[in-house]
């Protein structure tokens, strides 16, 4: 017995020997990859860089419908957004954004990739390119929301001595940060590949669209700085010395035109016959669209999808119980030019007071800019081959209105025995959410083909965040500043061409006003209003909490805008009287708009949290605030 | 013997939370924002002043707002404040404090009081009265530049406002005049005049007060806000 006890002890010390500890021990994660693995393989550095793309900072997108609602631009018809038009201030800390967390994971990206020794030259180039083109993106979106921030090239590591002062950045000039987008664009184009095929990854065309855009934004807030010298703060951290606009307007030119020298974009003209067709088409088409710089993009069945339609599809055809959140304001939709140039209010009253009347709803805005039908569904159109139903009710012969409370509600009109339909199945009825409660819904970006409505499909249109357009409006800006009017009229011209326009704006007719006007109505719903807004120095006269009415000059980019009108077609029903059946319409103002919004100096740069200031003394206060 | 114990339970309960409570503040320290004794009327909730009090953690501080008619109060704990007026908060810039020879003021608060934070106003507006009838609200009132040394500022405009509550500003008025500081021909004996518009319920008063913003400068002065029937 003692003898089998001593045999199974000596077998057991065999076994236990025999195998190596260390490699017992040490062994590959079959759950994570590590750092040496995911540094050999381009396919999966692409996994890492891919997450960073997919968190590209943003304020509007199709995916933040109601960011949309807190300007002058849009109503948000949805019950737990009405407050947005009920505000009178905008918060300070409104649009903040101190993400250091993602900075850090992109300076850990570029310092392992430069360090990597198995990846083959060429994907190590563009990688280390498109991560630091995410970098600058990172500035680019700190310094438009925050002004000049901590430039921090490199992970910090903190030492566990118990004093991090060394880990305490005081913030850059904003300029300097400017500087720092710019010289990095520069710095980059050439190991990006120049192809206008790749949309959703960095490439030439998208460093230098870039270049432009940010080169505009430091030069605009140079020159138009001196009408807030408030909105500075002595160490620079706010604020562009005006000196320095020319050669900012200077750069951004020269961006613009190296891009469209390439000569690989160009403006969306696929349906050269119906141009409003065709602009609603450049948002939604993704085969050979040349005019898309940059994009995210989604697909279906694959997790990635966005419901931007299901959430805004006009509410008479929709694919689901729900739709029609954003509803475009006329303050938007009366900024769109009459074909001849000109700006006009629209006309539906006689000059008298009287209502016009109109056989078909789309009367009233016949003549205009192709671009409203484009980014507008205005009643009496069509969305998915529907014709949308938006009206508001009966108008009586002694002028009382005889309306509902529910999509198509019915009541018996004076005069019959049966109920009939008294209200649109789209509203507007006012308060009632989904319904069109301005009188019109939002076009742009929605996606045309079946099932994009449906909670179970979804859709896959992208959302473009750089595209040609906008290049060509950035190179007429920045030529009008630096006093080239006949180039910045040739390049609006481009635009405009494709907006229907048959007569070309002359050198001497390029104002400020015209520029900023084509942006907001060729850019609308595109993330640009808050910006440009800002950048001009325009947001705190234009959203002034005045609670004025409409403006009747809707070309003047001072005119005050800050609260959201709507304008509501009515059918006349008169029996035996010629107007019967025809259309009015009626200027409204949504019950929910109760105060006008006000931008404060303090709004246009967001608010550091204490947080953040009282961990780092160094980081000085926005002003104002 | 059960009733007992759920007594017992409860009482302890009852009693219990003494222990670990803090008294709540109790302190208010209150006042009004005046120029030699005279309130200075501003927007609400846009003007704030900050209190600090050292020796903590982290820093942060204590935002203080002031009303319409230029008062403020705030319950605070006792303790030593800093109190200070940012730049730029207010029509006015604050005067040197002579004890810190800078523009902090040293607070010790021991129980409840009240201050008058003394500051220099650009401007004041004197002798508003208002005057109802007709369907019109009528002004008059002068202006007195406070200001005159070389950091001076123009009048950017002068407004009067009428609203249907005691809230009279530019975001909640019903009507108003407004003239521009370029076409003011005088300092004295100013005249303005708005009509009433249509209200729904109707109310047989308005609430008036004068606007003057100082150009360069975000937050206007205001006079006093006063009831008119009209």
């Amino acid at each position: 017995m003692k003898k089998i006890h001593y045999v199974s002890f000596l077998v057991l010390m065999c076994v236990g020997w025999s195998c190596n500890d260390q490699q017992f021990l040490d062994k590959d994660p079959t759950n994570i990859l590590t750092n040496d693995k995911v540094w050999q393989s381009p396919n999966l550095v692409l996994t890492v860089l891919v997450d960073l793309y997919d968190r590209y900072p943003e304020v509007q997108s199709t995916e933040k419908w109601v960011e949309y609602a807190n300007f002058d631009e849009a109503f948000a018809s949805s019950a737990g957004e009405y407050y947005r038009h009920k505000n009178q201030e905008y918060n300070y800390d409104w649009w903040n954004y101190w993400d250091y967390g993602y900075l850090r994971e992109m300076n850990l990206f570029i310092q392992k990739c430069s360090e990597a020794t198995q990846l083959d030259e060429a994907s190590k180039k563009r990688f280390l390119a498109e991560a630091r083109y995410l970098r600058a993106s990172f500035y680019f979106e700190e310094v438009k929301r925050m002004g000049g921030v901590p430039l921090i090239l490199e992970p910090l590591q903190y030492d566990f001595s118990g004093d991090p002062a060394y880990l305490q950045y005081a913030r850059a000039k904003e300029s300097e940060i400017y500087d720092f987008v710019l010289s990095e664009m520069e710095a980059i184009k050439n190991d990006l590949p120049s192809d206008p095929n790749i949309k959703s990854r960095a490439t030439k065309g998208l460093a230098l669209a870039t270049e432009a855009r940010a080169a505009l934004y430091a030069g605009s807030i140079a020159r138009y700085g001196v009408n807030t010298p408030q909105v500075s703060l002595p160490g620079g951290e706010v604020g562009i010395e005006a000196g320095k606009a020319a050669a900012y307007f200077q750069r951004s030119l020269k961006a613009s035109e190296e891009l469209i020298a390439l000569g690989q974009y160009s403006l969306y003209l696929k349906k050269p016959t119906d141009l409003a067709d065709n602009f609603a088409s450049l948002f939604t088409d993704k085969s050979n669209n040349a005019e898309a710089i940059f994009v995210k993009d989604f697909k279906l069945k694959s997790g990635k999808t966005t419901d931007w339609t299901i959430i805004n599809q006009p509410r008479s055809i929709a694919e689901e119980q729900q739709g029609g959140r954003l509803n475009p304001s006329l303050n938007l939709v009366q900024s769109f030019e009459k074909l001849d140039n000109t700006f006009a209010p629209y006309s539906y009253t006689e000059a008298g007071g009287g209502n016009r009347y109109f056989s078909n709803p789309l009367e009233l805005f016949a003549g205009r800019d192709a671009r409203l039908a484009g980014t507008v569904i205005l009643p009496g159109s069509q969305f998915k081959s529907k014709t949308v139903d938006i009206w508001a009710g009966y108008q009586l012969a002694n002028n009382t209105v005889i309306s509902g409370d529910n999509f198509g509600a019915r009541k018996v009109l004076p005069g019959k025995t049966t109920e009939e339909q008294v209200v649109g199945f789209d509203g507007p009825i006012d308060g009632l959410e989904f319904s069109a409660q301005t009188g019109f819904y939002v076009r742009k970006y929605q996606d045309p083909t079946v099932g994009s409505g449906q909670l179970g499909t979804r859709s896959e249109v992208w959302w473009i965040r750089y595209r040609y357009a906008e290049v060509l409006l950035n190179a007429a800006e920045a030529a009008f500043e630096l006093g080239q009017n006949a180039k910045a009229a040739g390049y609006l011209n481009q635009v405009r061409k494709r907006a229907g326009f048959t007569k070309d704006l002359l050198a001497a007719e390029v104002t400020f006003d015209r520029l900023v006007h084509e942006r907001k109505v060729e850019l609308a719903f595109e993330n640009h209003i808050l910006w440009d807004m800002k950048r001009w120095r325009l947001a705190h006269v234009v959203w002034n909490g005045n609670a004025t009415d409409l403006t009747t000059q809707p070309g003047v980019a001072t005119e005050t805008s800050t609260r959201i009108f709507g304008l509501w077609p009515y059918k006349v029903y008169a029996p035996g009287m010629e107007q019967n059946g025809k259309w009015i319409f009626k200027k409204i103002i949504p019950s929910n708009v109760t105060n006008p919004h006000r931008f404060r100096l303090g709004n246009y740069y967001s608010f550091i949290n204490e947080e953040i200031r009282s961990n780092n003394p160094k980081i000085v206060k926005n002003p104002n605030q | 013997m059960k009733k007992y114990l759920f007594l017992l339970l409860m009482g302890g309960l009852i009693t219990s939370c003494k222990l670990d409570n803090y008294e709540p503040p109790a302190s208010e320290l209150s006042g009004r924002i005046v120029y030699k004794g005279e309130p200075i009327g501003v927007e609400y909730n846009n003007v704030t002043f900050e209190l600090w009090e050292p020796g903590w953690g982290k820093k942060g501080p204590i935002t203080v707002n002031v009303d319409q008619n230029g008062s403020y109060a705030a319950i605070l704990f006792d303790g030593d404040y800093k109190l200070i007026i940012p730049s730029y908060q207010g029509p006015f810039k604050s005067i040197r404090n002579a004890e810190t020879q800078s523009d902090t003021v040293q607070i010790p608060l021991r129980g409840s009081r009240t201050l008058d934070l003394e500051v220099l106003p650009y401007y004041m507006i004197r002798n508003a009265t208002f005057t109802g009838g007709e369907k019109k609200v009528s002004a008059q009132f002068s202006i007195e530049k406070i200001i005159t040394d070389a950091s001076a500022r123009n009048i950017e405009e002068v407004a009067l406002y009428i609203s249907k509550t005691a809230f009279v500003d530019v975001r909640t008025n019903i009507a108003s005049q407004v003239i521009k500081g370029a076409d003011l021909k005088t300092m004295n004996g100013l005249q303005m005049q708005v009509t009433v518009p249509t209200m729904t319920p109707a109310q047989n008063f308005v609430f008036a007060r004068i606007k003057l913003k100082v150009s360069g400068v975000e937050d206007p002065i205001f006079s006093a806000i006063q009831k008119v029937t009209y």
